[in-house]
């Protein structure tokens, strides 16, 4: 019996140490956030003058880059200021917006997904369009079956992955295939464009349709084959801010760096071209 | 109604979990266009969606058979670290996020994969098929199988295969009539909690299948996409998916109950 017991005993032991261990993973977890919140504190003291500001950004996916070193440069010229970006899929964000995620200023990969926005009475005043991008053919770096042209897409041999029509890059794919008179046959319909992408830098697909920049940022892994009919589909990427933004006059500033010579300088680099 | 045969004090965390789930899957409910969902979920995409997934589903859940039975009754039987170590490899899975398993998997079958030419060699290409559906189901899936068997099959203990043994039953004969029929329960929600799986695999499918409507959108990637397009129709399937898995549990409960009614 005494030998049951302890048996128990040390059982109880280890599940209670297992729940322990999980609440401090928890503590933990709920400590990082505190940490957060020390930082923003520190920096409230450090400048005194300008009280602490948070401004968030909701951002298409594809502007992740460009927009993350236009936060840092904005966070530097606005001491005490904190910029938070959500990048994802912009029909995903905008459906993340209606359902009352808390954001200042919303960047969408087309003017179908703004509007949407708009809409849904979720932006205040009237979007900016301040970038454009198009299409570009992408391949593997040794080009394994050839492409060199938008009709090359539909050779039997080619595995070829593009977007899914319900998301912005499939409606310019159904754009470009239109204005070429093709239908294409494809492998796979991502669900995003970064995911057209890892498939061919993985050498799973031997072509795939994404945006110009999309192949700016993957340089060295695979190669952007540019095409005429691309024209057929240039996605015009506009900026607002949204109506219940808590910080009104920092989130229009946001906007006037990405629009103003700096921020465009930056989203250059980064392959966008003008709108 | 019979006493309660456990403290008080567990009632409230108890409900509170409870509600947990409860709730979100009845707000969900509240939310469909019910005017709507017939032709929400009849659509040939939704329609083509359902039925790749439940035939992959079952294709995989027989492979997991297939292989899980004799895993499972290895790491049952034997004792050791090479046991210890083996148990550990299977059941990774089981802790992996799925799209990890995905990329894996694409380092192991993928057209550049380690063997993804000699599977080219054999004809066999895997990349966007639905045989790697198939795949990246019975890789997440397998492990729910194993740990379940394997359970059973330690609790009911080798005392009856020692027995029919020496009354001169070969190995193969034992684990025929003894051994599987003696875990049968275990077997058979190992089997339909591996199915379940199957059914909601998502981030190895996305990851390692792709996604086109027939051949590798299962119902899970279905209503990711619908997402985007339409929210109507997400909502509606996701309601659909629910009623499999509800339909799914219950055929575990049911068959438990008069398994073990059976079991002397």
């Amino acid at each position: 019996m005494s030998f049951l017991r302890t048996n128990h005993h040390s059982y109880a032991v280890r599940s209670w140490s297992a729940v322990a261990g999980l609440l401090l993973l928890a503590a933990c977890g709920i400590g990082a956030g505190a940490d957060a919140d020390t930082n923003s504190t520190a920096r409230q003291q450090s400048s005194a003058s300008t009280p602490d500001r948070t401004l968030t950004v909701f951002a298409a996916a594809s502007l992740q880059k460009p927009f993350t070193q236009i936060g840092k440069d904005f966070e530097s010229a606005h001491p005490g200021v904190t910029v938070r970006f959500s990048f994802g899929g912009s029909s995903g964000l905008v459906t993340q917006l209606s359902d009352g995620a808390p954001a200042d200023v919303l960047a969408t990969a087309n003017e179908a997904t703004m509007d949407q926005a708009t809409a849904a009475d979720l932006v205040s005043g009237q979007p900016t369009p301040f970038v454009s991008n198009t299409l570009q053919i992408v391949v593997p770096q040794d080009n394994p079956v050839g492409i060199s042209s938008l009709t090359d897409l539909t050779k039997p041999a080619a595995k070829v992955v593009v977007c899914a029509p319900a998301v912005p890059c499939g409606a310019a794919t159904l754009a470009v295939e239109r204005a070429a008179g093709i239908d294409l046959k494809p492998a796979s319909e991502e669900q995003s464009v970064t995911d057209v992408l890892g498939k061919v830098r993985s050498g799973q697909a031997d072509a795939g349709l994404v945006y110009l920049t999309d192949v700016a940022g993957a340089a060295g892994d695979v190669k952007g084959i540019d095409f005429p009919e691309a024209k057929a589909a240039v996605n015009t990427y506009p900026i607002a801010r949204l109506r219940d933004a808590r910080d009104a006059a920092l989130a229009t500033q946001f906007m006037a760096a990405v629009t103003g010579p700096q921020g465009q300088d930056v989203l250059k680099a980064a392959g966008f071209a003008a709108p | 109604m019979t006493q309660l045969s456990v403290p008080k004090w567990l009632l409230l965390p108890a409900a509170l979990g409870a509600l947990l789930v409860a709730v979100p899957i009845l707000a969900m409910a509240l939310s469909v266009d019910w005017s709507n969902f017939s032709s929400l979920v009849t659509s040939e995409a939704s329609t083509d969606a359902l039925w790749l997934s439940l035939r992959t589903a079952s294709v995989s859940t027989l492979l997991c058979l297939l292989f899980g039975i004799p895993l499972a009754a290895v790491l049952a039987r034997t004792a050791g670290t090479a046991a210890t170590l083996l148990r550990s490899l299977v059941l990774l899975p089981l802790v992996l996020p799925p799209v990890v398993g995905g990329i894996a998997l694409i380092q192991a079958f993928g057209r550049r994969g380690l063997l993804g030419s000699t599977l080219d060699v054999l004809g066999l290409q895997v990349a966007f098929s639905t045989t790697a559906v198939v795949i990246a189901q019975t890789f997440v899936a397998m492990p729910f199988l194993v740990i379940s068997l394997e359970g059973a099959l330690r609790a009911a203990g080798t005392r009856y295969e020692d027995i029919a043994a020496t009354l001169g039953a070969g190995p193969t004969t034992v684990f025929r009539r003894v051994t599987l029929p003696l875990a049968l329960p275990g077997l058979v929600s190992g089997t339909i909690l591996a199915f379940a799986r199957c059914l909601g695999e998502f981030g190895a499918t996305i990851t390692f299948a792709g996604s086109l409507q027939g051949t590798t959108r299962t119902l899970p990637l279905e209503i990711y996409l619908q997402r985007e397009g339409d929210p109507r129709a997400a909502v509606a399937l996701s309601l659909v998916l629910v009623a499999v898995a509800v339909i799914v549990i219950g055929l575990t409960r049911t068959r438990r109950y008069s398994l073990t009614a059976g079991t002397p």
